[in-house]
Order: structure tokens, then C-alpha cells, then sequence
């Protein structure tokens, strides 16, 4: 077996692991990023309507910065985001933004001057300074004070997509594509590289490095209908839950985004919305004003999602032929502003639905569509539990997101953590912790196990089909740990994927075809997406109250007093059959914006102790600061610059700063 | 996989596809047939893994988002190249006939690896913005600013996909190997419009002014007429020709 040697191995091609890479690679360290698919195919590239960042441009944005978008951040995740990263985030994002800029994507801009747009579905003007003119726009997205998703037309994460992964190229970052890990390489204590398959030939590769880092997206195929590309496996998440070490975070915290079409679940972007589109019932009724008088379309993805569901539940959805739905309908803002900024949008109409969203309203449902959870990381990106294991994007749980993500945090996201992370990572590799003891015996052992696994599969005679076993998973999420949870449904849920579980034990192939044999990879693919499906699934029912987008109906409160804590879930015996549930504290005394109403959705929620408490001493403690500038203000409440890379500490200047 | 409930009364189709699995000694090219109920807003996507999941469990396709953005899924479609996740059952006749990409190397059956020939033209043409200093740059500061309607234009040319279906469609591309194809020449066309990109077109030349580049292509203009984002493909081609005789002369 071939080994192959390099500081970083990225595992994972989207724009998270890319960024990651080109960090490492700045910092003289040598880095191999491995790839499913072509890096430039990686889901990064569906993100549709915007990426947020506070630049303040536009007259939609206008007093725009950090301190809005971090509040808005925490809020959107029902206070379950740790709210030190929010802030490493919410600064880094501007630095993010620019950076990409100047390696070429061709962010929108602002044009000086009046220009029509629609709201409440009706034409209105805005007028942009000449101050503005040329700078990058933005637009407005749910759950956001300003308008603050920087975007390319609607095609914002194929443009950074393209310009990140040319930036690889030209920093001579070798992507091995089509190479799947199928194990992560440790001694029980320091995580060294992962044992890889080609995916073209079926080959074993063991790649050893000092340091390994997860950047493999969500795992939204365990559900039926979801918006995510059909790589989208959670194989990242899984190996290194099946270290046995590595925990995941908030595994139960899933998103569900209100604009899939009906019935592909393709997405189509929130942008719809923000830029004016609304949501109409079976009777053409906008009903989200009825709801969420503040927001309206634009409340949070979770609470618009359970808006809709509720409003179908009572009989006031669309009858379709795939069953009930609601319309989105973007007809009020004209063609031309559909066929320059929603051109995507355009084209998905057009091609899976044959229709002309000019004249004709989309059918929509909500579908899966983010996992908020993933591989659990400091705010620099380590795993606590396993040495030189990171992760970075959609992938982990530093834990950005909390309970649920805001539109267009997502592909912000993965770059900032991209910059941290990776430096993060050639920090680890500079350090005495970084260097390598690994003996090439226990690559070769790990590499034996994964080799003895394979053909065991391909041995197996119990008659089971793991394209039936597969979408029985897929069903069993998509019906019961859906939008609305309930105990009676979790736990039906959790029995059905364990029986699952078992019955993937006596998977049969009808294929023996030379090669990768793509049979054989979604049979060693399937117990690991399971014991995902367990972790979301028993995580769920354990949570008994409802935060963000985890709602359960029988607890249907948030529970600050007593659900102010992290899930975390580990796998450290093979052959259980639930993860082991871990709880972290999150502590109130110590954040900035203590738990309150988020400015949508419900306002019943159950207070923790410590809120009154630490809203009495930030008070106090404002009072005392008299003429303090807000970056003074703020210092005092939580500091975060001293978590950051040091070359990522400046101040982010804006259009009039003095 | 979403689940789509048949129509009544729905078609038989006849789907041919051109297998070859290349690690198989035993293996030789040959066109295998199988039947399948046409359901309703049935899409290549969802017929293609209905036929491995029911039919044929090592057939070899590639689909990644499934949505007509990524380019994964180009493949010859009743003799033309097209994106099948987005290509519509009831838009074909009975009798339908896959094939593989020409122009690329075939992994098998369906799956050709453009990733590879992608990333080869890239590092040829250099599809980057190249500016000194880059490493530099202060991102602390208020970015450059853009003309709007130059931003539009730099994405119209953006939106390449790299899904192959312009080389496949390319009479130069099947006869000359090296010919970097229109996704190449519209990638030089796109960094030459970037102001951010500093080279010239003296660069440029360098890099497309012979007939690998610009001076090879025939004008067929099989890669516009197949083009799944509507690119302007001859008109950036024409165009590139023009700038580079001139800066060639």
C-alpha cells in the first residue's frame, strides 16, 4: 500500500477545506486537499442568494456592522451559538469578503442613484449615494436588521467557488479528487492522516499528516427530501464519530428552508424573499403576515418553516399532485430583475417545473436543507478530544450556528473559518504537538481493518438491499424527525434506524464490477450515515424542549433553565447500538447578549436564572463607561480579538468612518 | 431520492446506454438496453438510479447537485451533449440512447473525468487573477471599487459550469487533444475583461495565440449551440481572435 505524506490533509474540496488549504499552504506548510468530486462540483457551489458580511454599503445597509450582524447571528440560533465564535465570525466576515474581492469574484456593486425595488409586493425607491457607487451591494435576507448578503447575481457560491478554487490552483495545491476516507488514522490520542479510497479503481491509500482536517459539508441525505447535493453524505462527520474519541455537536439541530420546489427539493434561494417575492396559500392569501406581523417572509428559515407547515397542517395549503404546498410567488419583481439577479432561480423553474416564474407562482415545501450540527471544535477549529483533528465549514460545530443558521451565514462561514482554521492548523504544525511519531504500522493497521471491512461486504450473503435499507432511512427522517418532533415519533424513529442499523449487517451486492463498484460504495457508506441518522434522531428525542429549529410539540417552549447546554455525541464502542449523549453547559455569565425574545416567532420561552443576573451586570457595567466608543463597549463585555490570528485583528474600515 | 408516484397509463422507455467498464479485462464497448415506466416529472437523474437501483447495480453515472449547476452530470443524450440531471423524460422520444462524453477520459459507462482535463486547462491558462502583491493585499480596507454593469459582464462569463458539453460538441477538441476547448478560450476571455487581472494581451497570446488556443478553432460553433448556460461562446471567441492577431501581429 502506497503512503503519502504531507503536513495537511484536507478532507473535503468546497470552499471551506479550499480556504483552509491556500492558509496552510501561505504559512510554508505543504497541504493535499482530497475531493469526491472535481473540487469546483463541491456543494459550495449551490449557495444561491448571498453571503452576509456588514460592509455597510448600500442604502439598505446603511449603519450596518459587527455588533448588528453578531446580534443578529445569536439570535437567529435561539441563543444555542457560542457567541465567541460569533463575534471571531462577524469580524472576520468584512476581511473575508474583500480578500475574495481581490482574487476575483464579481461581487454585485452598488450603482449610484434611484432604483425601483418591491416591498410587501408593491414598488418602492431607494436611492444610493454617490459615495456608494462601485463599492459591493448587498441584499436583504431573513432574520438580518440590515441589508447584509453580499451576493453574485444568484449564483454567489459558484463565483466563490470558482475564484477560491483558482486561487488553489495557482498556490499549486494538489486536489486528489474522486478519493473518499473511509477512516481517520490515530493511536487513541493524536489523529495522523486517514486511510483513503479511489474512487475510480477501488485502490487503498493511507495518507499521513501532522495535521487532518473534516471539510466535508453536512449530511442532509439522510433525509428524503432535502436540498443538498447527493454527495452531501456526512462521510466527514462519521469517521471521525467512528474514532470512537471525536464528538460531534448538536447533531439534533437541523434546518429545514422554506423554498425547496415541490417535489425535486431543489432549493431556491431565500434572495426570492428578501428581494421582495412573498408566500401565498392555496387561496392565494399572503399568510405570513398573520403569523409574524414583524417579519414576515423574512422571520428566520425555522420559523418560517414551521409557519408554513402549520398553515399546510391547517388545511390551507395548495393541492398538487405531490400533495399538499404553498406558492412562492416573485412575479411582483418584473422580469428584468429576475432574469439579472435570480437567473438560477429562473432556470430551475424553467427546466424542473416548466414554468416562467415571471408569469406563474413556484410550488414550494420546506425540505432539509443545513445541518447546524457536525464535528464538535474549539474556536480554533481542534477537536478537544482527539489531537490534530479539525474541522471547518458546514462540517463542524465550533459552533457558529447554534440552533439555527441565518441565509447567507452558511458560505460566510466556511471562508472565515477557512482563514482560522487553517491557520489554526500551521500553528499545530509549528508547534511541538505537530510533530509525527507515527509509525507506518499503524497506518498499515488501519488500513488492514478498512481492507478486511471492504471485503467482508463483498462477501456477505443475508439478502438485504442497500438501496431498500437506504431509503428506508431517508424515509423514517424525513417523517419523523421532521419540522414538528414528538416523543411517540423519535422513538419510533430511533427503533427503525437501529433495526436499520442491524439489518445493514446482512447487505448483499448484486455487483462484483471491477472497479470503485458504486454498490459496494453505498453499502460501506450506509451504517455510517445511520449512526448519523441515530446521533440526530436520539439527540432529538433526549432535547425536551424546543430551540431554533429543533421543535418539539409536546415541549413546544424554549428551556433556558434547563436546556442551556451543547449535545454532544460520541461512539466509543463499535458495536453499540446508540451513541453515548454528552451534555456541555453554556454559560450566561460570560456572553454579551444574555437569552430574550429574538424579534419573531414565539415569545414563550422558560428563563434560566443566570439571564436576569447578567443583564443587571452588563448594565452596570455599560453605566460606568460613559463616552466609550462601541469596540471599547463591547471589549468590556466579551473580549474575542485575542482568539483571533493575529493578522486578523484589525478593524474593518466602512464607507464615512472617521 | 425523491420518491415520484407513476401516472397512469405511462410510457415504456427504451434506454439505451454505451457501457464500458475499463478495469473489467473482460469488458468491450456495446450499447445495453433496459426498460423502464416513465413516471411523471420524471428527470435522467431519477431514471438513471432507478434503473441501477432495480436493474443494473453497477452501472457507473455521475450526479452531484442534481440541479443543473455543478456540470457533473454531461453526458450524450440521443446524440447531443447535454446536463441530464435537468434534461426531462417527457422532452424525449420512446427510444432514448446515452453515451459518455467524448474528449475526456472515460472512468466508465457514463462517468468521464472532466475534473481532470478541467484542472489541466486551468493550470495551462492559468485561470486566475494574477496581481502582484495579492498575498498582501490589505483586507482591512474598503474594497476597490467596480463599475456595476463591468461586474455583470465579468459573471455573464463567470457562470461556466466546466461540464464538458463544448468540447464534446467541438469538431478541434475531437481531432486536436491539445485544443483547450471554448471552456478554455471563455476563461481567458473572462480574466481578460477582469481589471484585476494584470496581464496583457501580449500575455494572453502566450498562452492561446496558436491553433491549440484561439487560432484552432473551425467556427462550428457546436459549443454555443450546446452551451447549457446560454454562454456567448462565438461572439467571446470571435472577439479573442481579434485581440490576439492583433497582439500576435
Amino acid at each position: 500500500m502506497q503512503i503519502i505524506y504531507t503536513d495537511v490533509l484536507v478532507i473535503g474540496g468546497g470552499l471551506a477545506g479550499q480556504r483552509a488549504a491556500i492558509s496552510v499552504k501561505r504559512r510554508g506548510h505543504e497541504a493535499i486537499i482530497l475531493s469526491l468530486v472535481p473540487a469546483k462540483r463541491s456543494h459550495s457551489a449551490a449557495a444561491q442568494g448571498g453571503m452576509q458580511a456588514s460592509l455597510g454599503n448600500c442604502a439598505g445597509a446603511a449603519g450596518d456592522d459587527e455588533d448588528c450582524h453578531f446580534a443578529d447571528t445569536v439570535r437567529g440560533s435561539d441563543w444555542g451559538a457560542d457567541q465567541q465564535v460569533v463575534r471571531m465570525f462577524a469580524h472576520t466576515a468584512p476581511k473575508a469578503i474583500r480578500e475574495l474581492a481581490t482574487w476575483g469574484v464579481p461581487w454585485n456593486r452598488v450603482q449610484r442613484g434611484e432604483h425601483a425595488i418591491t416591498v410587501d409586493g408593491r414598488g418602492a425607491t431607494v436611492v444610493e449615494a454617490d459615495a456608494s457607487h462601485g463599492l459591493i451591494t448587498a441584499r436583504n435576507f431573513g432574520g438580518t436588521a440590515k441589508w447584509r448578503a453580499c451576493y453574485v447575481s444568484d449564483g454567489t457560491g459558484h463565483a466563490m467557488l470558482y475564484t477560491m478554487s483558482n486561487q488553489a490552483i495557482a498556490a499549486n495545491i494538489p486536489v486528489h479528487e474522486r478519493m473518499e476516507a473511509l477512516a481517520l488514522i490515530h493511536d487513541g490520542e493524536r489523529c495522523c492522516g486517514a486511510i483513503v479510497r479511489n474512487l475510480i479503481n477501488g485502490e487503498l491509500f493511507a495518507y499521513v499528516a501532522k495535521a487532518t482536517c473534516i471539510a466535508t459539508g453536512g449530511f442532509g441525505r439522510i433525509y428524503r427530501v432535502s436540498t443538498n447535493a447527493i454527495i452531501n453524505e456526512g462521510m466527514g462527520a462519521a469517521i471521525a464519530l467512528e474514532t470512537g474519541i471525536a464528538c460531534l455537536g448538536n447533531m439534533e439541530a437541523i434546518q429545514f428552508h422554506p423554498t425547496a420546489i415541490v417535489p425535486a427539493g431543489i432549493l431556491v434561494t431565500e434572495a426570492c424573499r428578501g428581494d421582495g417575492g412573498l408566500l401565498l396559500d392555496g387561496a392565494n392569501h399572503r399568510f405570513m403576515p398573520d403569523y409574524e406581523p414583524e417579519k414576515k417572509e423574512l422571520a428566520s428559515r425555522d420559523v418560517v418553516s414551521r409557519r408554513m407547515e402549520e398553515h399546510i397542517a391547517a388545511g390551507h395549503g395548495a393541492q398538487g399532485r405531490y400533495g399538499p404546498h404553498l406558492w412562492l410567488d416573485i412575479r411582483p419583481l418584473g422580469r428584468e430583475h429576475i432574469e439579472r439577479r435570480l437567473r438560477e432561480v429562473n432556470e430551475i423553474c424553467r427546466y424542473f417545473l416548466g414554468i416562467d416564474p415571471q408569469r406563474d407562482l413556484i410550488p414550494v415545501r420546506p425540505a432539509q436543507h443545513y445541518s447546524m450540527g457536525g464535528v464538535r471544535t474549539d474556536h480554533r477549529g481542534q477537536s478537544p478530544q482527539l489531537k490534530g483533528l479539525f474541522a471547518a465549514g458546514e462540517a463542524a460545530c465550533w459552533d457558529l450556528h447554534g440552533f439555527n443558521r441565518l441565509g447567507g451565514n452558511s458560505v460566510a462561514e466556511t471562508v472565515v473559518a477557512g482563514m482560522i482554521v487553517g491557520d489554526s492548523m500551521a500553528d499545530f504544525c509549528d508547534s511541538a504537538d505537530g510533530a509525527l511519531q507515527v509509525s507506518t504500522s499503524l497506518a498499515e493497521a488501519f488500513a488492514a481493518r478498512e481492507r478486511e471491512r471492504l471485503a467482508a461486504i463483498v462477501q456477505r450473503r443475508g439478502g438485504e438491499s442497500v438501496f431498500e435499507l437506504t431509503r428506508q432511512m431517508q424515509d423514517t427522517m424525513t417523517d419523523r424527525v421532521g419540522i414538528f418532533r414528538h416523543a411517540e415519533a423519535l422513538e419510533a424513529a430511533v427503533s427503525t434506524l437501529q433495526a436499520l442499523h442491524r439489518r445493514a449487517q446482512n447487505i448483499t451486492l448484486r455487483s462484483s464490477a471491477p472497479g470503485a463498484n458504486p454498490e459496494l460504495v453505498a453499502a460501506y457508506r450506509l451504517p455510517r450515515m445511520l449512526k448519523l441518522a441515530l446521533c440526530v434522531a436520539f439527540g432529538a428525542l433526549q432535547r425536551t424542549e424546543s430551540r431554533g429549529a429543533h421543535y418539539r410539540a409536546d415541549f413546544p417552549q424554549r428551556n433556558d433553565r434547563d436546556w442551556m447546554r451543547r449535545t454532544i455525541a460520541s461512539w466509543p464502542e463499535p458495536d453499540a447500538e446508540l451513541p453515548t449523549l454528552t451534555y456541555e453547559a453554556l454559560d450566561i455569565l460570560t456572553w454579551e447578549l444574555p437569552p430574550g425574545w429574538r424579534g419573531y416567532g414565539a415569545r414563550d420561552y422558560i428563563d434560566h436564572p443566570d439571564t436576569p443576573r447578567r443583564q443587571q451586570e452588563i448594565a452596570a457595567l455599560l453605566a460606568t463607561m460613559g463616552a466609550a466608543d462601541r469596540h471599547q463597549r463591547q471589549a468590556a463585555l466579551m473580549p474575542f480579538l485575542h482568539l483571533l490570528p493575529e493578522h486578523l485583528r484589525g478593524r474593518n474600515e466602512r464607507l464615512g468612518d472617521d | 431520492m425523491e420518491r415520484i408516484p407513476a401516472r397512469a397509463a405511462s410510457r415504456t422507455l427504451r434506454i439505451q446506454i454505451l457501457r464500458h467498464n475499463p478495469l473489467d479485462p473482460a469488458s468491450t464497448p456495446a450499447l445495453q438496453s433496459f426498460e423502464l415506466q416513465e413516471a411523471d416529472a420524471m428527470t435522467l437523474f431519477i431514471a438513471l438510479n432507478e434503473i441501477r437501483q432495480t436493474q443494473d447495480a453497477s452501472l457507473q453515472f455521475d450526479f452531484v447537485c442534481r440541479a443543473g449547476i455543478c456540470g457533473s452530470c454531461g453526458m450524450i443524450v440521443n446524440g447531443r451533449p447535454v446536463l441530464a440531471c435537468r434534461t426531462l423524460t417527457r422532452d424525449l422520444p420512446d427510444d432514448i440512447v446515452l453515451a459518455p462524453l467524448p474528449a475526456f477520459e472515460l472512468i466508465g459507462d457514463l462517468s468521464v473525468n472532466t475534473g481532470k482535463w478541467m484542472r489541466g486547462m486551468s493550470e495551462r491558462l492559468e485561470t486566475w487573477v494574477h496581481a502582484q502583491n495579492l498575498e498582501q493585499a490589505d483586507i482591512d480596507a474598503l474594497e476597490q471599487t467596480m463599475e456595476p454593469a463591468l461586474a455583470d459582464q465579468i459573471y455573464e462569463l463567470e457562470r461556466c459550469i466546466e461540464c464538458g458539453c463544448c468540447v464534446a460538441a467541438c469538431g478541434t477538441a475531437q481531432m486536436h487533444e491539445e485544443f483547450v476547448g471554448a471552456v478554455g478560450l471563455n476563461q481567458i476571455a473572462r480574466f481578460r475583461l477582469d481589471p484585476r487581472d494584470e496581464r496583457s494581451d501580449a500575455d494572453y497570446y502566450e498562452l492561446v495565440g496558436d491553433d491549440s488556443g484561439v487560432f484552432g478553432c473551425m467556427t462550428l460553433l457546436g459549443c454555443q449551440d450546446t452551451c447549457p448556460k446560454d454562454l456567448p461562446l462565438a461572439a467571446q471567441i470571435a472577439f479573442l481572435r481579434r485581440r490576439m492577431a492583433i497582439a500576435g501581429f
